[in-house]
């Protein structure tokens, strides 16, 4: 079995330059790859791309900065593709003021567009927005004389993920609630970048137990902060 | 006939909806509230979109695990028995019609069974989440809200902002009582002790109709 390169995280996300598109795991924060989002931070890339369920949380009041919020904060992206940005105030702010495109995706319907760019589908059809805005500018197909709207794949340039355990070929364990996105974002993406807080030796994983097989995965970073 | 808002009341009459087994995904905020007024008896299992069923109660203080968090991105616990997955599973179990009952907050719910919940043009955009997808998914979709905000009533003849949903709403309850949507018109089916049908029919600018049975409930 072949091993993935390990790399710092400053390393990892050298290739990701301006105007690229990323898929970045996690649920307002829980699963996103912090040492990932603080590296490409640091880096100062802009006018990237963002998919995300959401922009995690941003609330400087409270000190309670989550996830990709930093990202959002330092103006790098020139659009987001999101379910949910009611945590992160500055995105709301960016998007009012016309600085920031934000496109609003159902949460179902952005986790299956990413799992279909993943599974070489040509789109899928889901009841999920019909009757609503989100229709707009769709095809709507009736099957069995119901309305489904038919949504595409979204692929990404790189996906960056967060998870529990890696082996050195990339096998992938998750951390419960943690893995929401990870896993589908890891099949959608041209480069795939797991941060993970442990890496072990070939075979030492229960095969029985990877949830991300490792011919998903680019690239492994461990997280030395133990960041949460 | 004085209103005095109540939200306790709401997530009283809700919780009495279930029977035990069901499965229910409840909105942060007011329905999350829904899950501590559960009848003696009675359980249930509670549903986190972002990734799990067997949703337990808030940690105690110092005990939060990071990893476990609620669809609003607080510290929850799993409970035995409970199951992790990823967001296509989990949005799998809400579209493909697991769920017995969702429970959303309200910007606006009308007559048709619209509801208007996750954004305000030009003012207040937080954005859908999943709560599209619960709504077209779940067996029975409930509404719960004030009856009034701000003088405003709650309940209206046609959604005025963007819906999350269209036609899909089954239930709604509010402080003043519970209604069901059927035919183009709110149905109350009880009107919670304070209030009676003419308050209520008076003050929601709505087609409600009394529902034969319709009787006062205590709560």
């Amino acid at each position: 079995m072949i091993e993935k390169p390990i790399m710092k995280a400053e390393e990892a996300v050298k290739q990701i330059k301006d105007g690229s598109v990323i898929m970045v795991g996690g649920f307002m924060g829980c699963g996103t790859p912090l040492s990932l989002v603080n590296a490409l931070d640091k880096q100062g890339t802009k006018d990237l791309t963002l998919i995300c369920n959401d922009t995690a949380i941003y609330n400087p009041d409270k000190n309670l900065v989550t996830g990709v919020a930093p990202l959002v904060v330092d103006k790098r992206f020139k659009k987001i593709i999101a379910s949910h940005i009611g945590t992160n105030r500055e995105t709301g702010r960016q998007m009012n003021a016309g600085e920031t495109e934000v496109q609003l995706v159902p949460q179902g319907t952005l986790a299956e567009k990413i799992r279909a760019a993943g599974f070489g589908l040509g789109g899928f059809l889901t009841p999920t927005g019909v009757g609503t805005e989100v229709e707009n500018g769709k095809q709507i197909i009736e099957v069995n004389g119901k309305k489904y709207l038919l949504e595409l794949p979204l692929f990404a340039d790189f996906a960056l993920l967060k998870a529990k355990k890696a082996d050195k070929a990339g096998n992938l364990i998750y951390s419960k609630s943690a893995r929401n996105f990870n896993p589908i974002m890891a099949t959608a993406a041209k480069v795939v970048i797991a941060e993970v807080d442990e890496i072990v030796e070939i075979g030492e994983l229960d095969p029985d137990d990877i949830v991300t097989p490792f011919i998903f995965v680019s690239i492994l970073v461990l997280n030395e902060k133990k960041n949460k | 006939m004085e209103y005095t808002p109540d939200k306790s009341k709401i997530a009283k009459r809700i919780a009495r909806f279930f029977k035990s087994g069901d499965i229910v995904n409840l909105g942060i905020g007011l329905p999350t509230e829904v899950a501590n007024y559960l009848p003696e008896g009675v359980v249930i299992t509670l549903h986190s979109e972002n990734g799990f069923v067997g949703l337990g109660p808030v940690p105690k203080e110092g005990e939060e695990d990071y990893d476990i968090v609620n669809a609003g991105g607080m510290p929850v616990t799993i409970l035995p028995g409970g199951a992790f997955f990823d967001s296509c599973t989990s949005f799998g179990i809400i579209r493909g019609g697991h769920l017995d009952y969702t429970v959303l907050g309200v910007l606006e719910v009308d007559q048709e069974g619209n509801l208007a919940n996750y954004k305000v043009p030009g003012k207040l955009i937080p954005g859908m989440g999943g709560a599209m997808d619960l709504t077209v998914g779940a067996k029975k979709v409930i509404a719960a809200t004030l009856h009034f905000d701000k003088g405003n009533c709650k309940l209206v003849k046609k959604c005025s902002l963007p819906l999350t949903a269209k036609g899909e709403v089954d239930y709604v309850v509010t402080d003043c009582g519970f209604f069901t949507v059927e035919n183009g018109k709110f149905v109350l089916q009880e009107y919670f002790k304070g209030y009676d049908p003419d308050f209520i029919i008076k003050n929601t600018p709505a087609d409600v109709i009394i529902a034969p049975n319709c009787k006062e409930i205590d709560i």
